[in-house]
């Protein structure tokens, strides 16, 4: 049982991990635009040069 | 094949629907010669992907040319830019007409149309684009102009959202509910095997996770739980309770006696609770905070006057930041331009529409030395004004100076703090009480326990919780009503609401949406030579007339020529047409008024177009709606000629008051509120400014929720002004949902309590308790809401 000791210990240090990752998305904005990323995603990228090859 | 048939009736560009006005490029069909110039300039730059992304998804393209040259002004430009250095300049805009992602690909793509374009990137919820331009390539003016030839003209102001600069999302609250819920879910785990009961080889762990857990109390009580603290302090040092008092003591005594019972080894302690009570508290919060971040509820003058004013000097003319104006300057107002400062006209011939300021309907002529109140929109020819006051001490700004609008905060009577008072007093009360009782039996730790166990059961979490949760549900279900509000808190406000005051022009009239009416006698051929003149205008007026007639097709004129304030005029087949203001000044003065447009024939005067008074749609159902039970009041700045439509509509009973200047409705709200009124305003414009200012509740109407509204807690779209009564009942319902919550959480309490007084809380109990009272309070509010909002044909 003596293992518990230390997975335990790794468990925090993993979620303490994800928390300052979180700590660090929120301090440079990731956070602050939820909207406007999702939709420019979805763009093609440079849409008239690709026709262009096309013909 | 069908949807290309349903396009082909609407505008390819902005999708309004197309009166055979046959505007055709590339065999596409546009409504307006703004729309098809877009299109023209976009395709021709091969950038015609912004169509497929969306169906037509520009905006209607009827503004007229605006004056830009102060965009030249380094003063002015330096004031607008958030960063300039000799090469590089960056500004965010506010831009209505952002709506979906065919504009965010065209503004992030702003560079194809000009190399000096570094970088754009939009904020959708916001509206917002910020641009990084080389100035060297391209100056602002270009970049403004470069942006209204695409379509997207930028609301430029220098008191807008874009420099308010709040932040949507609280950061701080941000991290300390992650830190909470972070904490909240080790200990969770960490506190299980006590629940269950540990064997004895276990044991060994006990005291380890009642350490960990200590552990993570410390962050959640210190850090995350800091603003109870600070909150609490500063209400008692005003000698007030307010509703964070009893939640410091609770967390306070939650930490104490944990750490009391971990140290001690007497226990497991309580951080289970403590953790799951901060996490719910500080969701609390977050929902709390939710404000529109694309709406502003502050703006005053300065957002609807322009930035800059054109100064005529000796020889030549230029552009002057509002502010550095001074008495004496002499300026020029053109066509469309709103007159800054109250000054004497000294040329040309003034028209000017006080509808906004005043709420006179009608625009006003002026003859030179007549004096021309700031705020007026100039119609017609540019006129020369001598400024006679600062732009801050004119008629109508001087509002501003009125000492309701430098009153810090409205005082509102929030509901649950004054239960806070009471919740604490009687929790405190019977801590000591059941404490007492077990000190004179002689069981120090059960006086001890039992003291600590009351505090920490009788926790008013929930009445912090269901408050939040339900105010934001209402919210949500305004805002798809189109009525926005300022804040959750706003809610409680409308409840109480008994007395309402309407404005007239904008409010309870809506201009945009008037119909245009014909006087005298319109043959087929008159309309068919009217149509097609008028086609070539982009003045509101022309597109309203079309829209009357709808002939289907037109004729080509020769000669065209407009004339701002005049009117248009033509060559066709061989027919002068004139439309605008008569040859005869004589008819001027007939009952067609000033605002009418007449059409004359080869110099035979036919009639004239006048747009009528338009009153919104239900007024009549809504004003006996509200008469049962509120007191009403129309207040108007303009003439009593409606009076006798007016009091067809309105029911008995109800005062109506004309001519009022802007203070004198300030004062009248303020009188009302004397005699112990709640009173709520309703008004559109700069005039109503200071009365929705002063009144309990203040709601502006637009018509276009992207253009100027004055300062006001709510924003009412014109469509939506019909279901006011049913806003104040759903809100009212709101309380009554509010006021069940907490005889649920005091069911949880009562019990809670029956096992603390006895010292007989075990911690599971306390753990088990807390969520589940706030799940069930939470379930309840959020069924109830959707309940009454059914009930008021809300959903």
């Amino acid at each position: 049982m003596n293992i518990l000791y230390l997975l335990i210990g790794c468990s925090i240090l993993l979620a303490l991990g994800f928390l300052a990752a979180f700590f660090w998305a929120v301090n440079t904005g990731q956070n602050d635009d939820m909207e406007t990323p999702a939709m420019r995603i979805l763009f093609k990228e440079d849409v008239p040069e690709e026709k262009e090859g096309e013909r | 094949m069908n949807k290309q048939v349903a396009e082909s009736e609407k505008c390819y560009h902005c999708g309004t629907e197309i009166n055979g006005t046959g505007y055709i490029a590339d065999e596409k069909e546009f409504c307006c010669i703004g729309c098809k110039s877009v299109y023209q300039i976009l395709s021709a730059r091969d950038m015609c992907s912004y169509y497929s992304y969306n169906d037509s998804p520009g905006q209607a393209q009827l503004q007229t040319a605006v004056n830009l040259d102060y965009l030249d002004e380094p003063s002015i430009v330096s004031k607008l830019t958030d960063y300039n250095d000799e090469q590089v300049s960056s500004i965010t805009f506010y831009v209505p007409g952002i709506q979906c992602s065919s504009c965010i690909w065209l503004l992030e793509h702003l560079h194809k149309f000009n190399k000096g374009v570094v970088h754009s990137r939009i904020d959708f919820l916001k509206k917002q684009v910020a641009i990084t331009f080389r100035n060297q390539e391209i100056s602002l003016k270009e970049l403004v102009m470069l942006m209204i030839s695409v379509g997207y003209e930028p609301l430029i102001s220098l008191q807008d959202v874009v420099k308010e600069k709040k932040d949507s999302v609280n950061r701080s609250l941000i991290k300390r509910i992650a830190v909470a819920g972070f904490c909240m879910g080790n200990v969770m785990l960490l506190s299980f095997p006590e629940y269950f009961g540990m064997a004895e080889i276990e044991n060994q762990f006990r005291i380890l996770f009642g350490w960990m857990n200590l552990a993570f109390a410390i962050p959640v009580t210190f850090y995350c739980g800091r603003e109870f603290f600070q909150s609490a302090w500063a209400g008692l040092k005003h000698k007030i309770i307010n509703l964070d008092a009893p939640l410091a003591l609770i967390i306070a005594v939650l930490f104490l006696r944990s750490a009391f019972e971990i140290i001690s080894g007497s226990g497991p302690g309580f951080t289970d609770t403590l953790t799951g009570l901060v996490f719910l508290l500080l969701m609390g919060r977050w929902v709390k905070q939710r404000t529109y971040s694309h709406l502003s509820f502050k703006r005053d003058y300065r957002s609807y006057f322009p930035v800059a004013v054109t100064l005529i000097r000796e020889k030549d003319e230029v552009s002057l930041a509002l502010e550095d104006l001074k008495v004496g300057d002499r300026i020029l107002v053109r066509n469309n331009e709103i007159i800054p400062a109250d000054a004497i006209l000294m040329k040309g011939d003034a028209l000017a529409d006080f509808s906004f300021v005043t709420g006179e309907a009608v625009p006003i002529p002026k003859v030179l030395g007549e004096i021309l109140y700031a705020g007026g929109r100039q119609l017609g020819e540019a006129i020369e004004l001598e400024v006679i006051k600062p732009v801050s001490q004119s008629y109508l700004t001087s509002l501003w100076n009125n000492e309701a609008f430098t009153r810090p905060v409205k005082e509102t009577s929030n509901f649950n703090d004054s239960i806070a008072r009471y919740f604490g007093i009687v929790t405190l009360i019977i801590a000591f009480t059941a404490g007492t009782y077990w000190a004179f039996t002689g069981d120090s730790v059960k006086a001890w326990t039992s003291f600590t166990a009351v505090l920490i059961v009788a926790c008013p979490c929930v009445l912090s919780l269901s408050t939040p949760f339900t105010l934001s549900g209402i919210l949500s279900i305004f805002d798809k009503h189109l009525f926005y509000l300022k804040s959750p808190n706003t809610v409680e406000q409308l409840a109480q609401v008994n007395t309402l005051v309407f404005d007239k022009t904008g409010t309870i009239t809506s201009p945009d949406s008037a119909e245009v009416n014909f006087t005298g006698d319109l043959s087929d051929t008159d309309k068919l030579l009217t149509a097609s003149l008028a086609r070539n205008s982009a003045h509101p007026l022309s597109q309203k007339i079309i829209q009357k007639i709808r002939t289907g097709f037109y004729l080509s004129v020769l000669d065209f020529k407009e004339i701002p304030g005049k009117g248009i005029s033509g060559i066709i087949n061989g027919n002068l047409v004139k439309l605008g203001s008569p040859t005869d000044p004589r008819r001027n003065n007939s009952s067609a008024g000033s605002a009418a447009s007449h059409l004359e024939v080869n110099g035979i005067y036919k009639g004239y177009f006048k747009i009528g008074q338009y009153w919104r749609s239900g007024l009549r159902s809504l004003f006996d709606d509200l008469a049962q039970t509120n007191e009403l009041h129309v207040i108007s700045g303009d003439n009593e000629a409606d009076k006798e439509k007016l009091s067809m509509i309105i029911p008995n009973g109800s005062e109506m008051h004309f001519r009022q200047s802007p203070l004198s409705k300030l004062n009248y709200v303020k009188s009302l509120q004397e005699k112990g009124k709640n009173v709520m305003m309703i008004g559109d414009g700069l005039n109503d400014a200071g009365a929705l200012q002063q009144s309990d509740l203040g709601v502006a109407v637009t018509d276009n929720i992207n253009t100027f509204s004055p300062a006001c807690d709510a924003i009412l779209n014109g469509k939506s002004t019909t279901k006011i009564p049913a806003f104040i009942r759903l809100s009212k319902d709101a309380l009554n949902t509010i006021k069940a919550s907490f005889i649920i959480s005091g069911t949880y309490n009562i019990i809670g309590v029956y096992f603390a007084v006895q010292g007989l809380l075990s911690p599971l109990l306390a753990a088990v308790l807390m969520p589940l009272s706030t799940i069930s309070v939470i379930l309840f509010t959020s069924a109830a809401t959707r309940y009454y909002a059914a009930k008021n044909h809300l959903l």
